[in-house]
């Protein structure tokens, strides 16, 4: 019987994850490095060791995540005054100030995102590697939005930067970068690179396995 | 079974034989919905036209006075990358080379890179060193952030209004436009006008 689908793996065949090619590997086996023959890029099955790099991405961005939260993004010294201001305390300065969209913002991108990405990517992995069936589809599109997201946890790092030189400049105050900014910039990048590494080809392998 | 005419499905690795999609559709799995190709008119005129408008924008972000703080009638201006440099005398090197990257080098290599290769493209040659690049340049799109950043000098002018006036200068207004060249340039760019001029795939 045939299947309902064909799988390019299943056929033998690898497909370049830069620029789409599909090829048929030689028929040698073992060790050899392969490469896309028009543009050159690595080519694999599936992208190597997926669920242990996912997996060490994903629990060092949560280790970071903490002293991205209790550490000071800024600290700010003004007339002999000394204040550390945390992500959170950012957010409550801007809802005291009555401005509540851009708490909705600062919320949403600096504590939301990093932790619904974590969660999710969490989810995808233990459900890949439990062989779920469980909605290939509906966990597709969880990955896709994710990694369209992710990039956007970036603008606190970007307001603590223009901050900085605006306060400085202006001689407002002296204001710095706290260490916090430093471990949340990390929690930014290792999540991107987590969302990277997973491969959501994964989740659809154990999908029709059984004909 | 030959494979010239086959696409593998990125996200599912369902594989399908590739149909001609009429100009502005696109070709999307039929299992998972990812979008597997795109037929964009006239793509490589109108890649080229963003890119060359995004440098120019690009050039008058990063040369132009970028905010000023007003306060009692005293005036200070910076440039786009002060707070890196700010950053960086500070000690925080870490966070000032991510800014750099995402905002400056990131935006900037993608924009000369389109250039180096579409303008020769345009001209039916191919210029060396095209595979890398060009997947190096695919790679790095989550990494060009003006769009982010531009979010947050929205969030720091909100922040400071209370305490001085911010200014916005020449560079925030090309700054603001450059998201829109560069968002254009990606969304108008088909990768197969480069890839098929390659090799296999017709």
């Amino acid at each position: 019987m045939r299947p309902a689908h064909l799988i390019a793996a299943r056929e033998g065949l690898l497909s370049c994850h830069s620029c789409q090619l599909v090829a048929r590997p030689p028929p040698a086996r073992g060790q050899v490095l392969l490469r896309c023959p028009r543009c050159g890029a690595r080519l694999h099955r599936r992208k190597p060791h997926s669920v242990a790099r996912t997996w060490a991405l994903v629990i060092a961005a949560a280790i970071f995540y903490i002293p991205a939260n209790l550490l000071p993004m800024t600290v700010v010294t003004s007339l002999g005054n000394t204040q550390a201001d945390t992500i959170m305390s950012g957010v409550i300065y801007f809802i005291q100030h009555g401005e509540w969209y851009i708490a909705l913002v600062i919320f949403t991108a600096s504590i939301l995102v990093p932790v619904l990405k974590l969660l999710i990517l969490a989810f995808l992995l233990i459900s890949v590697q439990a062989r779920s069936r469980w909605r290939p589809y509906d966990r597709t599109r969880m990955y896709r939005i994710m990694e369209a997201v992710g990039r956007w946890s970036m603008v606190d790092v970007y307001v603590v930067t223009i901050l900085v030189a605006l306060v400085n400049l202006g001689n407002l105050a002296t204001m710095q970068a706290g260490p916090g900014a430093v471990f949340f910039a990390a929690v930014v990048v290792t999540t991107m690179f987590a969302a990277m590494t997973f491969d959501p080809r994964l989740i659809w392998d154990p999908v029709e396995t059984d004909r | 079974m030959p494979t010239d005419r086959l696409i593998a499905c990125h996200e599912c690795d369902l594989l399908e034989q590739m149909e001609p999609v009429p100009a502005g559709g696109d070709a999307r799995c039929r299992r998972c919905g990812a979008v597997l190709y795109q037929h964009k008119h006239d793509s490589l005129d109108r890649t080229l036209a963003l890119a060359l408008a995004a440098l120019i924008l690009f050039a008058v972000a990063n040369s132009f006075p970028f905010l000023a703080l007003e306060m009692q009638g005293l005036e200070t201006r910076t440039t786009l990358i002060t707070g890196v440099r700010v950053l960086y005398e500070e000690g925080c090197w870490e966070v000032a080379a991510l800014v750099l990257l995402t905002a400056v080098l990131v935006p900037g290599i993608r924009v000369l890179g389109f250039l180096y290769l579409l303008l020769p493209l345009r001209l039916n040659r191919i210029p060396p060193g095209t595979p890398l690049l060009f997947r190096a340049i695919l790679s790095l799109q989550n990494w060009s952030m003006v769009d982010v950043f531009m979010l947050g000098i929205l969030v720091s002018v909100v922040k400071l209004a209370g305490m001085a006036t911010i200014v916005p200068g020449i560079a925030v207004w090309a700054f603001a436009l450059l998201i829109f060249a560069l968002a254009g340039m990606n969304a108008m760019l088909d990768p197969r006008i480069v890839w098929d001029r390659l090799g296999p795939h017709s």
